[in-house]
């Protein structure tokens, strides 16, 4: 060997470690959907297959309700975050280096690096103010809220694409009497277009399955479905939490296998 | 008839950075490039030639100086108003767009009317010969392909003046010679000015009108490549152009006295400590019985295929190289340590400055 090189691979156990790895995530995981199909209602005893469960949450108007609730918030979110972050990703990237950039990038992505909780507890305590102040109530400061600890999921891919976008395009683009706008519009943007939507789709996800913020943010009959769920646990434990878990996991992968696809190299 | 200058540079500095740690990229260059002509920048990389051409094409203000096109002053006009169009080093082909799109960028940008796009971007097609790729994404195109969509769509918005920078560098020799004839027609049909900023001295003198030398952010000379090669204005020209002999005299008149203690004729009259430039081809081997030849004697041979390069000691053991087209037996007819006599053709020895 021209190279004495360390491999991690190599060394004496391993495959086993990376097995147990594999099962401490997955075990878990594939109980929850496996438990999802029983007929019984306790976790002791497995009574067959059946989609009982499903049809049970799929009847549950409260389900429902905070179903399209989620997606409503996500939905939003995932825009108002996109649109933000894009603007971030085009400020922090389209430029020379400057001084402070470290700082602006850790002040974008504050959200990643403040416990969660504090963020819930701060934005439930000036929420509350306004709401007394103003009277305002509604569904807008939950997606404020997602909106805003959504910006750096939306922003990382963002700025991914762009950096690994050839400036002398845009150059081009300028040469070719394309205004600024129009290099934007023409160029920038739809060469950054798969990041956009990488982003999009991550925050929505994020947005998706949110407990802490959401349940401090939230006034009352403002349950999404995390929340409902975790109000469901307190009562009685039934395999309906197992389906509805299924659903989302469902959904969660869909948007992450997409996520994958877009983002993975092109040409 | 009096021809108008495509473009005019006056007294143009372009410094990067600030106070002490600043770097003249263009130190005062004045240069004048004529309508309809192939003028090429040509030096070494740094030298300053493709930030001459990048404020031209309006991407970089100069520090200080002026920038005129056709008589307007465009120092300060931003790129996209400019009637300039630029074939970039990477091409910058538009990976997003197919192979016409990229054509009629320009011509949309312009506002033209939809028919005339289409005509202007198939007339392109023919003229690079990609009739048959026009809807390929450029992803899809070999090297050479690429840079000739990046030429059609740099000439559909016929511009006043066409900047290139480099780009036939990404080129293997082969494809970058018959690029090279390609560009020369394109430039003789089209008849727009272009400006073409190299570091290969053989893509400069074949296909140029005129060339401008340039070392260390400053123009060394502008001329044609006859000119320039034969008539260098200083050491840096004489050595980045072709191979040649420096030697170290003292002149007085129409003589100048080499440190070997020879004498030889100068083309024009100078005084006192000059350096000579004299190239290889120009120095002929002769019998060193001969009274007005220069004695030396062969210190090593290079055989190069088509010319063999001879190198020879002076009596102070200054070192000449002399070219010699070497004959069809590959023989030179001279062997390491003979002692041989050198004739320079008439004029070949220049005075040079430094």
């Amino acid at each position: 060997m021209a190279k004495p090189s360390f491999q991690v691979a190599r060394l004496p156990g391993f495959s086993t470690v990376a097995m147990l790895a594999f099962l401490a995530l997955y075990i878990p995981i594939l109980t929850l959907v496996v438990y999802s199909f029983n007929s019984e209602i306790s976790m002791g005893e497995w009574g067959g297959f059946s989609w009982k469960w499903y049809e049970k949450a799929w009847a549950n108007e409260a389900v429902k309700d905070a179903t399209l609730r989620s997606l409503n918030i996500a939905a939003f979110a995932a825009v108002i975050s996109t649109a933000l972050a894009t603007m971030a990703a085009l400020g922090t990237t389209r430029r020379r280096v400057f001084k402070g950039q470290t700082f602006i990038y850790v002040m974008i992505n504050q959200p990643l690096m403040v416990p969660e909780i504090v963020t819930a507890v701060a934005l439930m305590i000036l929420f509350g103010l306004i709401k007394t102040v103003t009277g305002v109530h509604g569904l807008g400061y939950l997606i404020l809220a997602h909106s805003a600890f959504c910006i750096p999921f939306a922003y990382l891919p963002i700025r991914a694409r762009l950096e690994g976008m050839d400036l002398t395009l845009e150059t081009a683009a300028s040469d070719l009497y394309a205004s600024p706008w129009a290099t934007f519009r023409r160029v920038t943007l739809p060469l950054l277009m798969p990041g956009v939507i990488a982003g999009m789709m991550l925050a929505f996800v994020v947005s998706l399955d949110d407990v802490v913020i959401t349940e401090f943010v939230k006034s009352a009959g403002q349950d999404t479905l995390p929340t409902y769920m975790l109000g469901q646990m307190r009562r009685q434990l039934t395999p309906e939490i197992n389906a509805i878990s299924t659903g989302l996991l469902f959904i969660t992968v869909a948007m992450l296998t997409a996520f994958f696809l877009l983002t993975r190299k092109q040409d | 008839m009096t021809t108008q200058n495509a473009i005019e540079a006056r007294n143009v500095v372009k410094a990067f950075g600030q106070g002490d740690t600043a770097v003249r990229a263009l130190d005062d260059v004045s240069v004048e490039i004529r309508q309809g002509e192939f003028f090429t920048l040509l030096g070494p990389s740094g030298c300053g030639k493709t930030t001459l051409l990048r404020l031209i094409a309006g991407f970089e203000m100069p520090t200080d100086g002026v920038i005129l096109l056709e008589g307007q002053d465009i120092t300060y006009l931003p790129p996209n108003k400019r009637p300039v169009n630029t074939v970039f080093q990477s091409y910058a082909l538009f990976p997003h767009l197919t192979v016409a799109q990229n054509i009629s960028f320009g011509l949309e940008m312009l506002g033209k009317p939809r028919g005339e796009i289409k005509q202007t971007t198939e007339r392109m097609l023919a003229l690079v010969k990609l009739e048959e790729m026009a809807s390929r994404k450029t992803s899809q195109l070999s090297g050479g392909q690429q840079q000739r969509v990046a030429l059609a769509r740099a000439l559909a918005p016929q511009p006043k003046v066409l900047l290139l920078d480099e780009p036939l560098s990404a080129l293997d020799l082969k494809l970058r010679q018959a690029m090279q004839i390609e560009l020369k027609r394109l430039q003789t049909e089209t008849g727009i000015t272009f400006v073409f900023v190299t570091h290969d001295q053989e893509e400069a003198l074949t296909m140029s009108d005129r060339i401008g030398v340039m070392s260390a952010g400053k123009l060394q000379q502008v001329g044609s490549a006859k000119d320039i090669y034969t008539r260098p204005v200083n050491r840096f020209v004489a050595s980045f152009i072709g191979e040649t002999n420096f030697l170290q005299a003292q002149a007085q008149g129409n003589k100048a006295r080499l440190s070997s203690g020879d004498v030889v004729d100068l083309d024009a009259a100078a005084t006192g400590a000059v350096t000579l430039t004299i190239r290889p081809e120009q120095i002929r081997l002769a019998d060193p019985a001969d009274a007005d030849a220069l004695p030396a004697t062969v210190t090593n041979l290079v055989y190069f295929g088509t010319d063999t390069h001879v190198h020879l000691a002076l009596a102070d053991s200054t070192e000449v190289v002399v070219r010699q087209q070497s004959p069809s037996t590959g023989d030179s007819g001279v062997v390491m340590g003979q002692k041989v006599g050198l004739r320079f053709a008439p004029g070949a020895a220049q005075v040079v400055g430094d």
